[in-house]
């Protein structure tokens, strides 16, 4: 059972407004763009280059624009925003094996997906990558994601984050009605 | 300093991520499917409680009114925004909830994570043709504010002061949260299946 919302809801807001008081607005889909241009930089090194005034570069026009900050952070993968995501990953890590662990049956396969498909975990794997594709993919269209976008910038009373919010519920909530019809 | 504030700050969001439930599919699907929105009432409560932190602290100059980054407004903010929620609904999990996931073992996390990754590559091939589309231009000015917040580079949708906007909207999300029913779809006790 997750904490109660009075609880965890407080707990949440005070993160987010740490993030913002020590140093900036939590976010993270960028993050898969920079693990994916690392990967890429590492087998072709030409993606990413330094000019003589010391300024990032790449033939890649996503990871060049805003003055090649994706393509420096890219070649400097211990900056904050990278490291930030990495962290996360431990804490929720501590956090679960603090509480017990995710049980072996949900971690092989989430209840609701037995409820509505059954004992398929192939075919949720397939859904998971898919979901995990056009997330994303959504995501740096966007310009952010549910943490950058809707809770830092609802937060920030940001116009784009009222918009985002509004195309991602949009979406969401139909087709969870859709695709999980037995509750569980 | 900037790599020791990510560890215990990251650390900290990815621990209350797992606590709240917001890295369990189980959970995500009852909020999104109206059956049950106490994860809804968390996020609802966090924005309002971050909101109101944030600027009360702004007018009492504990802080810093340039730690503010607000996101351009476009087209494609509205367009991404409805994959994004598609695939948060067929999955179960957004980019921060995923890795999550993936962390406290869930085996499909990592798919979603793989799923993620080739989403980001397909996006720096894709982007130009978004650039030339137009979709990602500014609307309304690209990074604005609702309000005017005082001393931030942003400018403001309003000319309304925008901390005091902003605690009261915080302030609206707080009593939204409270608000809210336990499930809006459906009937009887609203789902809880242990895990």
């Amino acid at each position: 059972m997750p904490l109660n919302w009075k609880t965890g809801g407080v707990l949440l807001g005070f993160v987010f407004f740490l993030a913002v008081l020590l140093v900036k607005p939590i976010g993270v889909s960028t993050q898969f763009v920079i693990l994916d241009a690392m990967v890429a930089d590492a087998v072709n090194p030409s993606l990413i280059t330094q000019t003589d005034d010391g300024a990032y570069t790449s033939t890649n026009a996503y990871l060049a624009k805003s003055g090649g900050k994706y393509a420096k952070n890219a070649a400097n993968p211990l900056n904050y925003s990278f490291v930030f995501v990495l962290a996360m990953m431990a804490g929720a890590f501590l956090s679960a094996m603090a509480r017990g662990g995710v049980t072996k049956d949900e971690r092989r396969l989430p209840a609701v997906w037995y409820a509505n498909y059954g004992d398929t975990p192939m075919k949720r794997y397939m859904v998971a990558l898919l979901g995990g594709f056009i997330v994303v993919y959504g995501a740096r269209l966007a310009g952010g994601c549910t943490s950058g976008h809707m809770m830092s910038g609802m937060m920030q009373t940001s116009l784009s984050g009222y918009i985002f919010a509004a195309g991602a519920f949009a979406a969401a909530v139909p087709v969870a009605m859709m695709m999980y019809k037995k509750e569980a | 300093m900037s790599i020791f504030l990510a560890i215990v700050i990251g650390v900290a969001f990815g621990a209350t991520l797992d606590r709240i439930g917001a890295t369990s599919p189980n959970w995500i699907i009852r909020m999104l499917s109206l059956r049950n929105l106490h994860l809804m009432k968390t996020i609802l409560l966090a924005i309002g409680t971050g909101s109101i932190l944030m600027f009360a602290g702004q007018m009492i100059g504990v802080v810093d009114v340039m730690h503010m980054s607000v996101k351009s407004a476009y087209a494609g903010v509205f367009i991404g925004g409805l994959m994004l929620g598609a695939g948060w609904a067929a999955s179960g999990y957004c980019p921060g909830t995923g890795v999550c996931a993936a962390a406290s073992g869930r085996k499909d996390g990592w798919f979603f994570i793989a799923g993620g990754l080739l989403g980001a590559a397909a996006y720096m091939v894709t982007y130009p043709s978004w650039k030339a589309s137009g979709l990602l231009d500014n609307l309304a000015g690209g990074k604005v504010t609702l309000g005017t917040v005082p001393g931030a580079k942003y400018d403001g949708l309003m000319a309304l002061s925008g901390d005091i906007l902003g605690i009261v909207l915080g302030v609206v999300f707080v009593i939204v949260a409270f608000a809210l029913p336990e499930r809006l779809n459906g009937a009887g006790p609203a789902p809880v299946a242990a895990e």
